[in-house]
């Protein structure tokens, strides 16, 4: 993105700690991250060391401990449309139609700025952008897992959210649709450049996507380990990459980071 | 049996893989109509060879002279015509057994119309925080063993009058179930709903109609069939205290004047009502929470 960088979404210090009964459990410690407007990040770790929390806590689920979270110089402390989150299991609602769980967001967040006849074209947009316009009106129920997160992509992107969160939204799914599926989050940041940041465990799937790539400590108490620029120009192209000199150093980079210097210890508590 | 007959012929393993055989279009209503036999046969033969054979032991049971009970025949003989016209008028109180029915459902409607609004909203309520679940559940299940019946004297003195007591002893004794399923419903809303109606910022009443409803209907509605069960049971018994023309009274009318025969066809009568209540409120659940399960 050539846009000058700016302090879009600004995580300060965060701290969090879960309390259950006499048992405190500190999950995320002195996060410091700053994300520019229409940058793509990437955050990776291994599995409980508290990426999706930080997700929450970003897209407002979830109450901060310590510190602040700024977008747009405005703290952030409850959920809200303008930070949209693509769930890891899709979350669609299973009684309504692929065209009404769109709509259900579209009508919520566009009621008193957009017209019935926009409304419905701003949904049919967003289902076309993800390719779902023939499933419109079937059920969650009668669709593949891949086209189902497509379809949440579709609502959350309906949003026009500043930041779009993307909570491992193709972990459950097989490689050859994951990579269908990625390409088609990579065309979409292109044409409308949105600040996206997405929690991953697949090192390919953070190089391949990222301007960024965070990494994360093991847990309990993870922070920021390292952060690991991807100067890949865009568009990228995943067979073209394979081979790319920056694609296999970054990707070593960040294997080194999981398997050498951060290896996760099975019941490390 | 032809259902047998049906598996068998479609059978053509043998053939060339290559060889498609398109069906002739004509063979379709054919297969209805194999179809639909096959289903007489497999679910509406056996309860009625099962009711012959019963009404054939009970006939043998009470042919004896110094038999208590009329047998089948003689509830035939003295009070068919309650069942070949139930919708005589003869007098204010001498009306057919599908009019009594019919007053008697509109107690049911009233109090259990009430009690499934009331329990809804209820359980709603009380679903969605633990704290009061953890004060409520424990009453609920306490109050929702009282039997129907013990509710009537309570409620004559509340209301002074038979007919709202009436309807109130339904409503008493339906909404638990509605209660209790409700909020076991709202309890069960997966978190990720909650999540995406978090992001939606959709107000109380939205996520009530958009999220709650649909999402907990499956538990809503088995509280709904086991209340209207239960309404149907408490109005038979509530009336035989409390008079009216309702069918639970006609019942008591007739074992004050010793027509057995009647009370047995009346028997039939709530019976048949309670059965088709039941699938009544069960096929409106089936269709309202229709992919909500998957």
């Amino acid at each position: 993105m050539t846009m000058a960088p700016t302090k879009y979404l600004h995580i300060d210090r965060i701290s969090k700690t879960f309390t259950n009964g006499s048992k405190v459990t500190e999950v995320l410690q002195d996060i410091r991250l700053t994300i520019d407007k229409g940058e793509f990040v990437s955050i990776i770790g291994h599995s409980g060391c508290g990426k999706s929390t930080l997700l929450n806590l970003i897209a407002g689920l979830t109450d901060v401990t310590t510190g602040a979270l700024k977008l747009e110089g405005r703290e952030v402390n409850a959920p809200g449309p303008e930070r949209a989150v693509v769930f890891q299991n899709h979350s669609l609602l299973p009684w309504l139609t692929v065209y009404d769980n769109v709509k259900l967001a579209v009508s919520k967040v566009f009621s008193g700025t957009k017209t019935r006849a926009e409304r419905h074209d701003w949904i049919m947009q967003n289902l076309d952008l993800v390719q779902m316009i023939h499933a419109a009106d079937k059920r969650p129920g009668e669709i593949s897992g891949g086209m189902r997160q497509r379809v949440g992509i579709a609502r959350a992107l309906s949003m026009e959210p500043k930041v779009l969160l993307l909570d491992e939204p193709f972990g459950a799914l097989d490689a050859l649709t994951r990579a269908h599926l990625q390409d088609a989050v990579m065309d979409i940041h292109a044409r409308l450049g949105n600040t996206m940041i997405m929690i991953t465990h697949d090192v390919d799937e953070a190089v391949l996507l990222a301007d960024r790539i965070v990494m994360m400590t093991n847990g309990p108490a993870a922070t920021i380990g390292e952060v690991l620029e991807v100067a890949i120009p865009r568009p990228r192209d995943r067979i073209a990459l394979a081979s790319h000199p920056d694609y296999v150093r970054a990707r070593e980079a960040v294997l080194r980071f999981l398997y050498e210097r951060h290896r996760f210890v099975e019941a490390a508590e | 049996m032809s259902v047998v007959v049906l598996k068998k012929t479609p059978a053509p393993a043998k053939h060339p893989p290559a060889q498609v055989v398109p069906l002739p279009v004509a063979a379709k209503s054919g297969q209805w109509a194999q179809k639909s036999l096959a289903w007489i046969v497999s679910s509406v033969l056996p309860p009625l060879v099962v009711l012959f054979v019963l009404l054939a032991i009970w006939q043998i049971a009470f042919s004896g002279p110094d038999a208590g009970l009329p047998t089948p025949t003689k509830v035939w003989a003295e009070s068919s015509e309650l069942i070949l016209d139930p919708f005589f008028v003869y007098g204010s109180q001498d009306i057919g057994l599908g009019w009594r029915v019919l007053t008697s459902l509109e107690r049911v409607a009233y109090g259990f119309g009430l009690a499934a609004v009331a329990g809804v909203l209820m359980g709603a309520v009380i679903g969605q925080s633990a704290l009061m679940m953890r004060g409520f559940d424990p009453i609920f299940q306490v109050l929702r063993t009282v039997p129907p019946l013990a509710w009537l004297p309570i409620s004559l003195a509340a209301f002074m009058d038979s007919r709202p007591s009436a309807i109130f002893v339904i409503f008493i004794t339906a909404i638990w179930p509605i209660i209790i399923n409700t909020a076991a419903g709202v309890r069960a809303i997966p978190q990720d709903y909650r999540n995406v109606a978090a992001v939606l910022r959709l107000n109380q009443i939205e996520f009530f109609w958009k999220i709650m409803v649909p999402s907990a209907a499956p538990y809503i509605f088995s509280g709904l069939r086991i209340g209207v069960g239960l309404s149907w049971l408490a109005i038979v018994a509530a009336e035989m205290l409390t008079g009216g023309v309702g069918i639970g009274f006609f019942i008591w009318d007739a074992w004050n004047s010793s027509r057995l025969t009647d009370i047995i066809v009346a028997l039939i009568y709530i019976g048949v009502t309670g059965f088709v209540l039941d699938r009544l409120v069960g096929w409106i659940g089936s269709v309202v929470s229709r992919g909500t399960a998957s």
